[in-house]
């Protein structure tokens, strides 16, 4: 008897590995093993492909048979390796011409009747095939309008073991064969055209009446990618802001796209059809959920989290404070590194998560405190703020907790804290005239974000809230003397040496808003009004 | 004889006479003893050859070789010892085969044999 050898990838989060598949055919009690740390669901593949290749109409090779993926020493999961299994065992059976199967990349789930079911993640696995220098890769008919997404690689899309083994036999042809079509990678608009934007339809920046100072910070944050606080009793529209704050952003650029595709392709969450997302993703995990759920985690096959689910868009935690204290720490490290790395035994999974957050809480518990007027809430202010609030039932103590679950590393991580006031009817219908569409606010932010990525070419970063702090005080300080607001409320212990970095980008990020060549006294005293909340 | 019996009794004789040809000298058949029975005692060279035969009219409950397990091989080799203990005979090697008789829909046999399966 004899050895076949196919290939396949294994995902660990969204980076793929290539695995090597080899069957080997031998005299012994009927039986298949299967070793390379296969983990349950890929274990019980013994049995789909046994059934799945019987139901093909072909003979289950009458010996022992042991199949090994390596590298041996990286745990394996899922079922996509049941399609490079079979066919590996079909070759070293003889049935198919072994050589021919030793440059073909094979991706996918079998279901017992031989159909070629779809599987997660399917895009970053195919970006692996082509970046290991395959020409060629096998998926599942269901999976080929994703697999199609990565330039320059073949995508034979089978429907079942059956079409497949006869377009193998016929020698494989480049045209494909019968249940077997053949796509050309990267043949389907950059753009994803026919994708609808990932907000909702009718959402508009316009809708939000009486709030001026709010949608001038969903402006900014939106230009520069800064983290927004959004403080404020309910019903005066700190949800309806960040909602909509995914409307004025910018479409995806193609690599952005890609990337965010293959996060929610491992998550199991695109769109049937139209698969590419190229709108920036807005999520909003309800506060009970947990720490696995917002930076990716799960027994089995690490999945990515919300946090993940929100790259290159908006996190959005509504009810900040009710979020698990553990929860909202876990989210630091992805805010100060822009991914998630996740442990596990014999693997290290990471996951980009380079997001803007987005939280908006009440100001207390009851939250039936109305605003004072501007108050400090920064870094140095939530638990020192002006306690003249009539209709308020907490106590002072109360209050103070509540917002401290806030506080600390997090808040001082976060670039822009908007206080909203309730707003009287006089003031609704005179802002009313001043309120301009989402499509007016996002022609601003691109003209920004231009202007922001041509000062930042030549460098990794594309938005002002990307750029580290050390490259920030040495490329793009601000214009000459322009730092003495922030040199004085560093004198007064009001913002912290890294506040003043942020203080800085966000001058930056006003400064290409308004068209100003280099951040003056103006933008950054506008811009520490931002950091410290009293901009209202 | 039941139906059963016969079938497998045709199906050992296939086996002999697959094994014959194949240049196996045959020694012994359905030799038993307190644990159980051996189908088929041959010598290939300076090999000691148990041969188990299994014989099916159908695939519908699984295929002849799939039906040895690995229970079923140990015995096997326990069997092995006991026979050359009873015979006193000398071999280099002690090899347990398997051959798995199928009969077709249209009564044709087709003969699998497995050598060293153990």
């Amino acid at each position: 008897m004899a050895l076949a050898r196919t290939h396949s990838i294994a995902l660990v989060g969204v980076q793929g590995h290539h695995i090597e598949i080899e069957a080997d055919i031998e005299n012994g009690l009927v039986a298949l093993l299967l070793v390379g740390l296969p983990d349950p669901a890929l274990r019980e593949a013994r049995d789909r492909i046994r059934a799945a290749i019987i139901n093909s109409k072909e003979a289950w090779p009458q010996r022992r048979i042991t199949v090994g993926l390596s590298p041996a020493s990286l745990p394996k999961r899922g079922s996509s390796f049941d399609v490079g299994i079979a066919v590996a065992i079909l070759g070293a059976a003889e049935v198919l011409p072994a050589a021919s199967l030793a440059d073909l990349m094979f991706i996918g789930e079998l279901g017992l009747d031989g159909r070629l079911r779809p599987v997660r993640g399917v895009l970053p696995a195919v970006a692996a095939a082509a970046a290991a220098g395959f020409g060629s890769v096998v998926v599942p008919a269901d999976n080929a309008p994703e697999a199609a997404l990565v330039p320059g690689i073949r995508v034979l899309a089978a429907a079942s073991l059956g079409s497949l083994l006869g377009w193998l036999r016929g020698g494989c042809p480049a045209d494909g064969a019968a249940g077997v079509t053949v796509w050309l990678g990267g043949s389907l608009p950059p753009d994803g055209a026919g994708q609808a934007r990932a907000d909702v339809p009718g959402r508009d920046l316009a809708e939000l009446v009486g709030q001026p100072t709010a949608r001038r910070a969903a402006e900014i944050c939106a230009a520069g990618g800064h983290h927004l606080l959004l403080l404020g009793p309910p019903g005066v529209g700190k949800t309806m802001l960040a909602e909509r704050l995914p409307t004025i952003l910018p479409p995806l650029e193609a690599a952005a796209a890609l990337e965010v595709t293959a996060i929610h392709s491992v998550a199991g969450a695109l769109p049937p059809g139209g698969p590419l997302l190229s709108h920036p993703p807005f999520c909003a995990p309800h506060h009970t959920a947990t720490k696995a759920a917002i930076v990716g985690g799960g027994s089995g096959l690490i999945r990515p989290g919300a946090a993940s689910l929100a790259h290159h868009g908006c996190l959005f935690l509504d009810e900040a404070p009710e979020f698990a204290r553990d929860v909202l720490d876990a989210l630091r490290q992805p805010l100060e590194s822009g991914e998630v790395v996740v442990a596990r035994l014999g693997l290290t999974a990471r996951f980009p998560a380079r997001f803007t957050l987005l939280l908006a809480a009440n100001p207390c518990p009851c939250a039936r405190a109305a605003g004072s007027g501007p108050a400090a809430v920064g870094s140095a202010g939530l638990a020192a703020r002006p306690a003249a609030r009539a209709a308020c039932t907490c106590a002072p103590a109360a209050r103070r907790r509540y917002l401290a679950r806030l506080s600390g590393p997090l808040l001082d991580r976060v670039d822009v804290k908007v206080e909203f006031l309730p707003v009287g009817r006089a003031e609704l219908l005179s802002d009313r005239q001043f309120t301009e569409p989402s499509s007016v606010v996002a022609k601003r932010v691109e003209l920004a974000r231009e202007r922001a990525a041509f000062r930042l070419r030549g460098t990794r970063w594309r938005l002002n809230g990307e750029i580290p702090g050390s490259e920030l005080r040495r490329s793009y300080p601000p214009a000459p003397g322009a730092l003495a607001p922030l040199e004085r409320a560093m004198d007064l212990g009001e913002i912290s040496a890294r506040g003043v970095d942020r203080v800085i980008r966000l001058a930056w990020t006003v400064a290409d808003l308004t068209g100003v060549a280099r951040p003056t006294v103006t933008e950054v005293s506008y811009a520490l009004g931002l950091w410290l909340g009293a901009a209202s | 004889m039941n139906a059963k019996d016969i079938l497998g009794r045709r199906g050992e004789q296939l086996a002999v006479e697959h094994l014959q040809r194949a240049g196996l000298r045959i020694l012994d058949r359905n030799w038993r003893c307190a644990d159980g029975e051996i189908d088929i005692v041959a010598a290939e060279r300076r090999a000691l050859v148990v041969c188990e035969v299994k014989t099916r009219s159908g695939v519908r409950y699984g295929t002849p070789l799939e039906a040895i397990t690995r229970q079923k091989r140990n015995r096997l080799r326990r069997l092995a010892i006991r026979w050359l203990v009873a015979h006193g005979i000398l071999f280099d090697e002690i090899r347990i085969d398997v051959v798995g008789v199928l009969r077709s829909e249209s009564g044709e046999f087709s003969v699998d044999h497995v050598r060293g399966v153990g």
